[in-house]
């Protein structure tokens, strides 16, 4: 037992960790609210989700930054709906990058863009590396017999 | 957060429609719907909503997003009012300005909110709606 509550404090220094570095924002509390008996593993499933759409969104993006004639409408879009998700789930750096993209999409520069997408795949690494570690903190917990703190 | 809220009476009986060509959205909002006891459907672009309202579906409110391939919200929330449909619809958008706010607005939404919606918001526009 005292093992699953040195995990269970871990578990929430972490999220507290990534609240306070501005990693996630008050919309991941949101999701986890909607976890419940009836959907216990919700906040994974959505979150996976976002990890399966953003991969997309990113090839989409290279995709359209390597055209001779680069469709600004098109990258426009595609930013657009990675702001969306990315909103959607907490990660609040991601959605801050897809603002600094958007202006440089509306002025038209390729070569911010260009450096917008590498710092976004930075930020969206960063935050997925931190989900997956946090999901597996909670993994650890279940397993010890555990139940995961409510903050 | 599970089942429905007496405050707003009978609930399984209010469907609700969520139009987002984000798969992200359409879960979270769904999600959100089935913890407070709404029937929902889902369409991925506006055409799927108006095919669904000509399709004889008999929805009270529809949360439309803005920006989808094929057809947008504002030319689905036209196309709804064109046809007569008087089913609540909300539009929910991550666009900033007031100005594309107004626009979307002016196409015939009820309301307007910035995405993604929370479970509080969406209550609040549940209360009130005749069936």
């Amino acid at each position: 037992m005292d093992n699953v509550i040195q995990l269970q404090k871990k578990l929430v220094d972490y999220k507290t960790s990534l609240f306070n570095e501005g990693i996630l924002d008050d919309q991941f509390t949101q999701l986890q609210q909607l976890q419940d008996e009836s959907n216990p593993d919700f906040v994974v499933e959505v979150v996976s989700l976002f990890f399966k759409d953003s991969e997309r969104l990113f090839d989409e993006l290279a995709k359209t930054l390597d055209q001779q004639n680069v469709d600004f409408n098109r990258l426009d879009a595609h930013v657009h709906q990675l702001k969306g998700s990315s909103s959607s789930i907490g990660a609040q750096r991601v959605q801050k990058v897809c603002i600094l993209f958007r202006n440089y999409c509306e002025v038209r520069n390729i070569e911010e863009c260009l450096k917008c997408l590498q710092q976004l795949k930075r930020e969206y690494y960063f935050v997925k590396n931190k989900l997956e570690t946090l999901f597996k903190l909670e993994k650890q917990i279940m397993e010890a017999g555990g139940t995961i703190p409510v903050q | 957060m599970s089942g429905g809220s007496s405050s707003l009476g009978n609930v399984s009986r209010i469907s609700a429609l969520i139009v987002d060509d984000d798969p992200v959205i359409r879960k979270l909002h769904s999600a959100m719907l089935k913890s407070l006891g709404i029937q929902f459907q889902l369409a991925v672009n506006g055409k799927e909503a108006v095919d669904l309202y000509r399709s004889g579906a008999n929805i009270h409110i529809v949360f439309m997003d803005m920006e989808m391939p094929v057809m947008n919200g504002m030319e689905a929330t036209k196309e709804l009012r064109a046809m007569g449909v008087s089913s609540i619809i909300v539009g929910v958008s991550s666009r900033c300005s007031d100005e594309e706010r107004e626009e979307f607005i002016s196409a015939g939404l009820d309301h307007c909110y910035a995405k993604p919606l929370t479970v509080a918001k969406i209550k609040s526009l549940l209360e009130g709606i005749k069936y």
